[in-house]
């Protein structure tokens, strides 16, 4: 059965990225396809990435409420961009090389997932409270950090903050698409690989540890895979914060199945077929007349609040 | 067989065990006994690896704890904690499944299928094996976690309070299976238990924790003295016997 759901959403994820390059041509084909391509393997990349991320992050942290934008992954990355912006002003950030800014931005967050990581798991004793009630804290603090940044520079550098702190995805930063997809693939790929391990993982650490996992480095691993994947997709179309939690929500509902060897993928394709449908329809019927992503902040939110009222999330 | 030496170790400042030497032969049952926080969760968590040794060693067969790669050792032991909380929804049959996770890495064959079905059979599961266990009883629960730990076909089991949750029946019906585990499929276990008739009924050995050090260990008939057990608990136990099983009376003053 979960075979024939994840071939219903390959033929799903299919239908809409034929939709997405096929529907309303405007120009000349050769220049469409072009266009058209590298969003659509921008968008099918943010959408997997966001999946999977979140997805590794409720099994690494037993909980299916909390996300990494939760843990303050993505605060910490408009903390770095603002930094930049201050450090550099509004010109210099727009003239240091994308793809270097990229892979800084993307070393400093795993760097920063790392460090916190193995300040708080370092005596082998995972503490997942203390580790929620620290993420919450840092990432209000990154954000009030950054806050404060922009309230101290030049209104036109704000400007410059702004442009890049909101998800776009009718302009995504194409020249960041081959090093991200090359990054985040490598990231997905190495979660694929631990999915039998990580169908342990979710029964909790002792159990995990008495079925021989190396409990402490796996989750470290897959909180890695996770910074990394953020960072793709933050720096493809901005913070998502909400997205992530429709995604593996819809992943588990979908798949029925504890199986990450069957969670994952759902997830990823899950990711890719809204992002992409969702802008085929903004952009075409809706002639962009309104946002993609204020809509998934919006119904995600609302699942958001739904899954905390109802009390236990299925 | 097990051989502990010199385990301490500590919360902080607090000291939980001070200098536990043990050596527990291969084969049979061995009781863990003790007042509350006398340490017994704790030497049971540092022989199954939940928890890092601080000092000392602790060896199964040789093997030591701190040093061999925790895959080879949940070949040779399966450790079950009290607490048992999960973060997904699971069916008996899946979670007893999981105890195969050390042979098969996630790909079962014939003889994980085959290893499955024995325990659910063994354990009386087979009317629950599609239940989720969030629709279970506690005692339901229990017995489909020792279900997992049997499937997972080690020489040694280390088991923290499994009559925890189970009514009479269920906990003497546990009792007997640990029992026949020992006898007919040669397993080694060790099982904390509160109620020490519990111990004296079913236990070759039993061992004695009081504030984190070993009172006494040794046959039942050694340690079901009221001497020594008044000693362990600090209140007076009366000891009779009762068609030649001995049963201790401390429910009234």
């Amino acid at each position: 059965m979960p075979r024939r759901r994840l071939a219903l959403l390959a033929a799903l994820t299919l239908l809409a990225a034929l939709a997405f390059m096929l529907v309303a041509p405007q120009g000349n084909w050769s220049f469409l396809l072009g266009f058209r391509g590298e969003r659509l393997a921008a968008l099918a990349l943010v959408g997997a990435s966001v999946g999977v991320a979140t997805v590794l992050f409720q099994t690494v942290a037993g909980n299916r409420i909390l996300t990494p934008s939760i843990m303050g992954f993505d605060a910490l990355y408009g903390l770095f961009q603002t930094g930049l912006v201050f450090l550099l002003g509004g010109v210099g950030y727009a003239a240091l090389d994308a793809r270097l800014k990229f892979l800084i931005e993307t070393a400093a967050m795993v760097a920063a997932a790392v460090m916190l990581l193995t300040l708080l798991l370092g005596r082998g004793r995972t503490d997942l409270h203390r580790m929620l009630l620290v993420g919450v804290i840092l990432g209000t603090f990154f954000r009030s950090l950054a806050g404060m940044l922009q309230r101290l520079m030049d209104p036109n550098e704000f400007a410059v903050v702004q442009g890049a702190s909101f998800a776009t995805f009718s302009r995504v930063r194409g020249e960041l698409l081959m090093v991200a997809a090359l990054l985040a693939l490598v990231a997905l790929w190495l979660a694929w690989r631990q999915r039998h391990a990580l169908d342990v993982v979710a029964l909790g650490r002792s159990v995990s540890i008495g079925l021989g996992i190396d409990h402490d480095r796996l989750c470290q691993l897959a909180l890695v895979v996770v910074a990394v994947l953020v960072s793709a997709s933050t720096a493809l179309v901005g913070p998502v914060a909400f997205f992530g939690l429709i995604v593996a929500s819809l992943a588990h509902v979908v798949m029925r199945t504890p199986r990450h060897a069957h969670l994952l993928p759902a997830a990823a394709m899950i990711g890719a077929t809204i992002l992409i449908a969702g802008q085929t329809v903004f952009e075409r019927a809706l002639g962009l007349q309104a946002t993609l992503s204020v809509v998934i902040e919006f119904a995600g939110g609302l699942l958001f609040l739904f899954l905390l009222l109802r009390g236990r999330p299925a | 067989m097990i051989e502990i030496d010199g385990v301490s170790y500590g919360y902080g400042t607090t000291p939980v065990l001070r200098d536990v030497s043990l050596s527990l032969p291969k084969g049979g049952v061995t009781a863990l006994i003790g007042p509350n926080g006398a340490g017994k969760s704790t030497l049971l968590s540092l022989m199954g690896r939940l928890l890092p040794l601080q000092s000392g060693r602790v060896r199964f067969d040789g093997l030591d704890v701190a040093r061999t790669p925790s895959e080879t050792l949940a070949l040779k032991l399966a450790v079950l904690r009290q607490e048992t909380v999960l973060g997904t929804r699971l069916t008996v049959e899946d979670l007893v499944a999981f105890g195969r996770y050390p042979h098969c890495r996630g790909r079962p064959g014939e003889a994980d299928r085959q290893a499955v079905a024995a325990a659910i059979e063994q354990f009386e599961l087979g009317s629950l094996a599609g239940r989720f266990l969030d629709e279970l009883s506690g005692g339901q629960r229990q017995r489909a976690f020792v279900a997992m730990t049997f499937a997972q076909a080690t020489d040694y089991l280390l088991l923290d309070e499994p009559l925890n949750n189970l009514d009479i029946t269920f906990a003497r019906s546990l009792m007997r299976r640990l029992r026949s585990l020992a006898d007919e499929h040669g397993r080694t276990i060790v099982v904390v238990l509160h109620d020490i008739n519990y111990a004296a009924a079913w236990a070759d050995r039993i061992v004695a924790l009081k504030d984190g050090a070993l009172v006494v260990e040794g046959e039942p008939e050694a340690v079901f003295r009221p001497d020594v057990l008044a000693a362990i608990y600090g209140v007076p136990i009366e000891v009779t016997r009762h068609q030649g099983r001995l049963a201790a009376l401390y429910h009234w003053e």
